[in-house]
């Protein structure tokens, strides 16, 4: 089991290697390369930006800039924002608790919604139960996520004023209600779009699971149907749940981004799409890497689970 | 259903009631009415002319960057599952790995430094969209090669390029024409992502993307800016994705 951790754990070092090459290559041989932004500004005189040029170590070889910004990455050296000048590390540091909080309850919403929808629907397969919920879930899959937010914003916060249209907190007001109805909308929509995408999942696999032979036997022996489906069946089809849970980690990921920026939820998808706009590429190259690291972590940790889950899968 | 949206985009230029940067200053802002259906933005353009407008960008993204994605997906999972062994492995651990990056961030940063044309905005998405098709297609391909009539064109002198090309290839046909819808939906999703964020096609030009990101600015004032291009791409991409359901179930 360790084994098989660590091997994982080595195939995506060369991987975050490799993509950390490509993108720095990407930004530093574009037109004008980082300092476009600049070029731009009729403002900045040229001797300022080859001044510039040369404190950032622009002038240096490609590969030399690279190895050096490598080292100091590994050393937890972020750099500095181009944007305001602070460090990398703390502006992302002060927005992790906000994207914790809005994953971890869009996470728990998510899965509250997928296990009773995708079983419910695969015991009554074909029933208007199944039909509807299939049909929601390819509409939630087709659905822009952004779009989406737009929509309950209009609705929830513009026509009707129930909730705040955006943002974490009403400043000057604070308290667990008021940080619950900002919470509200960017988890619906976070958790809409894993679900839709989860319970066709687990309905499929569910589906496959109840015809199988331990099942039917189950059955045969008289237990009760409830004990049936979720303690024979469920159990068996969660494993494939979680592989696929896995390979839309990367889903999570962009749709943070999405939904943090359509709702100003002050979390790193917002951050993502702050430093787009300024072309802050030191914030943008951290984070990516830190996105792409931490999405194979988690497809790790979720193979780590499939393998407790179901024995079959550790070779 | 999407029959009539490719007909309606291709024939945008004479559905439309107005050109779509036919600028109306005296009708800014207006909201939905008989003269403009679906309203109009801040510069009295119309906003059905710009979404039937828009409805050409967004598909030719679509459907051409799934092409692009197809392409590549097909030729390194066809390659793959057919040889078998340390290219398969190779291959598809490199497949894995990519499907690790998370795609949109990466997207987006691409379009910031590139600044993308249109056609280059849709060899950037097929080119980050290959993923699923390659394991689709080696899945097929893997099981496709075990059986018998491989090994007789084998025998019979056929190269690998053509056993791959005229006898593999069309007996996973309809596994990637599923997969391939699923790429259309997936490539107008991330063109109006993309765009929605600023970076994807550039205004004046619409899409359905920019669009909603010029709407986002006046949610409060001009809502019916906001609902239109969403609605097509939902429409859309609903369609698409039941076209895939359709073809699927026929297997």
């Amino acid at each position: 089991m360790a084994r098989f951790l660590v091997r994982r754990l080595a195939h995506a070092v060369p991987l975050l290697l490799i993509v950390s090459a490509l993108v720095f290559l990407l930004i530093h041989a574009a037109p004008g390369g980082p300092l476009a932004i600049y070029l731009s500004n009729p403002n900045v005189r040229p001797a300022d930006i080859e001044r510039l040029r040369h404190a950032l170590g622009l002038d240096r070889p490609l590969w030399d800039q690279y190895w050096s910004w490598l080292a100091a990455f590994m050393k937890g050296d972020w750099g500095y924002s181009f944007s305001d000048g602070r460090p990398v590390a703390d502006r992302i540091l002060e927005r992790v608790p906000a994207t914790i909080e809005l994953v971890s309850t869009s996470l728990v919403c998510a899965l509250a919604l997928t296990i009773p929808v995708g079983v419910w629907s695969a015991v009554r397969r074909g029933r208007w139960f199944d039909r509807l919920t299939t049909m929601t879930s390819m509409v939630g899959l087709s659905l822009p996520g952004f779009w989406f937010g737009l929509l309950l914003q209009m609705i929830f916060a513009l026509a009707l004023g129930w909730l705040p249209s955006s943002g974490r907190a009403t400043p000057g007001v604070g308290g667990a209600v008021d940080h619950l109805q900002h919470l509200v909308m960017p988890t619906a929509v976070l958790a809409l779009v894993l679900a839709s995408s989860w319970s066709r999942y687990l309905r499929g696999s569910m589906i496959e699971t109840v015809g199988q032979p331990f099942v039917v036997a189950a059955e045969a022996r008289g237990l009760p149907a409830m004990r049936v489906v979720l303690r024979h069946a469920l159990r068996n089809a969660l494993g494939p749940l979680v592989a696929i849970i896995t390979v839309d980690a990367a889903l999570l990921v962009s749709g943070a981004v999405v939904t943090e920026s359509v709702f100003a939820w002050p979390g790193i998808g917002s951050l993502f799409t702050e430093a787009l706009a300024r072309r802050d590429y030191s914030v943008l190259m951290a984070l990516l890497m830190l996105s792409s690291a931490a999405v194979i972590l988690f497809n790790v940790a979720a193979d780590a689970m499939h393998a407790v889950i179901d024995p079959r899968v550790t070779g | 259903m999407l029959v009539c949206l490719i007909g309606a985009a291709a024939a945008a230029p004479r559905l439309a009631p107005y050109a779509p940067d036919q600028i109306d200053l005296s009708a800014r802002r207006s909201a939905p009415s008989a003269a403009h259906w679906f309203g109009t933005d801040e510069l009295g353009r119309d906003v059905l002319a710009r979404v039937l407008f828009g409805a050409r960008v967004s598909l030719a993204v679509g459907l051409l960057s799934a092409v692009v994605a197809g392409a590549i997906g097909v030729a390194v999972g066809g390659v793959a599952g057919y040889a078998g062994g340390m290219a398969d492995a190779a291959l598809m651990r490199t497949t894995d790995g990519v499907l690790s990056i998370p795609r949109l961030p990466l997207l987006m940063i691409a379009a910031v430094v590139l600044q993308p044309s249109v056609p280059l905005l849709i060899l950037l998405i097929g080119g980050a969209g290959w993923m699923e098709t390659a394991r689709v297609v080696r899945a097929e391909f893997g099981a496709l090669r075990g059986l018998g009539f491989v090994e007789s064109a084998r025998a019979a002198g056929a190269g690998h390029l053509r056993v791959l090309a005229r006898h593999l290839l069309p007996n996973a046909a309809q596994a990637v024409a599923v997969s391939l819808t699923l790429a259309v939906a997936r490539g107008i999703l991330i063109e109006s992502a993309l765009s929605f964020f600023g970076v994807g096609v550039r205004p004046p030009q619409a899409s359905w993307g920019n669009m909603l990101y010029q709407a986002q600015a006046s949610l409060s004032t001009e809502p019916w800016l906001a609902v239109a291009p969403g609605m097509f791409i939902l429409l859309t991409t609903v369609a698409v994705n039941l076209a895939g359901d359709q073809l699927a179930r026929r297997t």
